[in-house]
């Protein structure tokens, strides 16, 4: 009867995955997706505790241990992900996805421990003689994968805030296909050494897996974390599906590998709508090799600088004013200044509207919920097309700490970085006053042709204090 | 040869489990607006921490005086547990902001 109840409760976490994602790709109903996939989550994870029974029909024990454990992961999860501020809100999400990782590679681990233990006695005995090979590659999947994907998200982790900074060497690819290949050399040595040594071949995959994972997010530029991110995500997926197979536990499994197709379908949309591949993301290591290549060599040119009171009056006087937002106002927290400054100038009969480009921030969607969070309505968000269309009737267009997407080498400079990727056709409109703090390059690490232009002004400083600055300016007209 | 084909049909079950879900995975995010690509991987992220049962599963299992496996399995819950938790946390809090605007 209770296992009957377990099976049911599985089941009904199955469905509420599969409608918590397809809830969550629609805007309308994605919240109550999330709580929706949280509940079936709930169920699971309580009938596994109290229903849970093994092939001999024994319940579980260490109840203690493993509140305590859900006890501990819950209380700093919820503060952790409750304090993160919006800007680190994708590190935080990099940094969850390792934690399941790790989780997925402690469980092959355990698991391997005790198929070791109960056949501690045989001695040389093949571990090929014992486990059979489907079971086999499962374990070590689950581990090689999880692993991976623990370090590979910490990685991403330190290099979205910063304190990973870009790394490549000549043959790095060569090096990491070394590194993968050592992997599934020694996940099959293990397979074959005897009970008894088995030990230190299993600890080389780990080691190696443990590096690989290093390596693989290494030379990825950090403008292409989110991308990065997604894949390791849909990684943790087949390595949580490793684990449902180990326990034929379908939950796990169809959660799992759930996962896993959606985490790479959205790896490829991420991709697409930064119009490059997925190949190109990581080969390519997008601004550590190209930056020697074309930015740097060029000279700079002269730039103008705009004053605060002029920029106020020149956007007061416009009929029609675009808003680029960019990472700088992410950082800055500048989404409630920049939704006063859109009041100040509407009351004043300038229409204000926004371009959001796809993947402005450091994740798709990141302004969109940054400008939500200041109650920017919905309506004055335009996305990237709808925007281009209007730049030309445009006066003046602010951009706010935004720099890569709206370089105009993405149209027109084919040995570019970031060449093919759509963007803002900010330079149709009128003026360009671009708010950033320093001359210094975008995340892509090249230089941008668009503050060089006549028509471009630039107003430097923090966007949070240029935007409060402009609202006083304003006031006094 | 033969092995792995028993392996297939005593695992068939499952290895369909497998190919039904990816296409469900696929079909189902499938035109997912890039505005919530973002809230969509942090979802995405909070379901596989299901691997929580299997640390549980593992936790419940050892026995108590195999110190190893409790510290494994104890690891293990807290850190599935912090991708359940936090996962869903995040993503409901970027959501939250999307909820206002609709208003």
């Amino acid at each position: 009867m209770e296992l009957n109840i377990l099976t049911l409760c599985y089941l009904i976490a199955s469905v509420t995955f599969i409608l918590g994602l397809k809830m969550l790709s629609n805007p309308a109903t994605a919240r109550k997706g999330n709580l929706v996939a949280a509940a079936g989550m709930t169920i699971a994870i309580l009938g596994t505790i109290f229903l849970y029974r093994d092939q001999e029909g024994n319940k579980l024990h260490n109840y203690i241990w493993i509140f305590g454990g859900i006890l501990i992961g819950a209380v700093v999860g919820t503060l952790a992900a409750k304090k993160v501020k919006m800007t680190a809100m994708p590190e935080m999400v990099s940094l969850f996805n390792g934690m399941g990782g790790a989780c997925a590679a402690l469980i092959s681990a355990a698991e391997f421990y005790h198929i070791y233990k109960a056949h501690e006695g045989a001695g040389t005995t093949p571990f090929s003689d014992l486990v059979p090979v489907g079971y086999y590659i499962t374990i070590v999947a689950g581990a090689i994968i999880g692993t991976i994907s623990y370090t590979g998200s910490i990685i991403a982790w330190g290099k979205l805030n910063g304190r990973v900074k870009d790394f490549s060497f000549r043959g790095q690819h060569i090096v990491n296909m070394i590194v993968l290949a050592l992997v599934i050399v020694f996940s099959v040595v293990a397979y074959q050494s005897s009970i008894g040594s088995i030990f230190i071949p299993f600890m080389l995959i780990g080691l190696f897996a443990f590096v690989y994972g290093i390596l693989f997010v290494m030379p990825i530029g950090g403008a292409d974390m989110p991308v990065v991110i997604s894949l390791l995500n849909s990684f943790t997926g087949v390595a949580a599906a490793c684990g449902g197979f180990l326990y034929d536990n379908k939950a796990m499994l169809t959660g799992g590998i759930l996962v896993g197709a959606a985490g790479t379908l959205l790896t490829i949309l991420m991709c697409k709508a930064m119009n490059r591949s997925l190949a190109n993301v990581l080969i390519g290591s997008f601004g550590s090799n190209a930056k020697t290549g074309t930015g740097a060599a060029r000279q700079q040119g002269a730039y103008k600088e705009i004053s605060l009171s002029d920029t106020a009056v020149v956007m007061s006087y416009a009929h029609k004013v675009f808003i680029v937002p960019g990472y700088g106002l992410a950082v800055a927290q500048a989404q409630h200044a920049c939704h006063e400054l859109e009041k100040i100038l509407e009351s004043k009969g300038v229409e204000v509207k926004y371009a959001i480009h796809p993947v402005a921030g450091r994740m798709p969607g990141h302004m969109n919920v940054l400008l939500a969070e200041a109650d920017v309505p919905y309506e004055k968000l335009l996305e990237m097309e709808q925007a281009n269309e209007e730049f030309p009737t445009t006066d003046v267009v602010l951009i706010l700490g935004a720099n890569d997407v709206v370089n105009p080498a993405a149209k027109n400079d084919p040995s570019s970085p970031i060449f093919g990727m759509p963007i803002l056709d900010v330079e149709l409109a009128k003026n360009v006053i671009v708010n950033k703090r320093s001359m210094k390059p975008g995340y892509a690490g090249i230089e941008n042709d668009l503050f060089f232009q006549p028509k471009t002004s630039m107003l430097f400083g923090d966007a949070k204090k240029v935007l409060q600055d402009l609202i006083g300016e304003i006031k006094n007209l | 040869m033969e092995s792995v084909l028993n392996w297939i049909t005593i695992n068939q079950q499952i290895i369909y489990i497998v190919i039904l879900m990816v296409f469900v995975g696929i079909e189902v995010i499938g035109r997912v607006p890039s505005v919530l690509h973002t809230p969509l991987m942090s979802g995405a992220n909070a379901i596989h921490g299901v691997v929580i049962i299997g640390a549980i599963i593992v936790m419940g299992k050892a026995e108590s005086d195999n110190y190893f496996a409790l510290v494994l399995g104890f690891l293990a819950v807290i850190l599935g547990t912090l991708n359940v938790v936090g996962g869903f946390v995040v993503t409901d809090r970027m959501l939250e902001m999307f909820k206002k605007k609709k208003k």
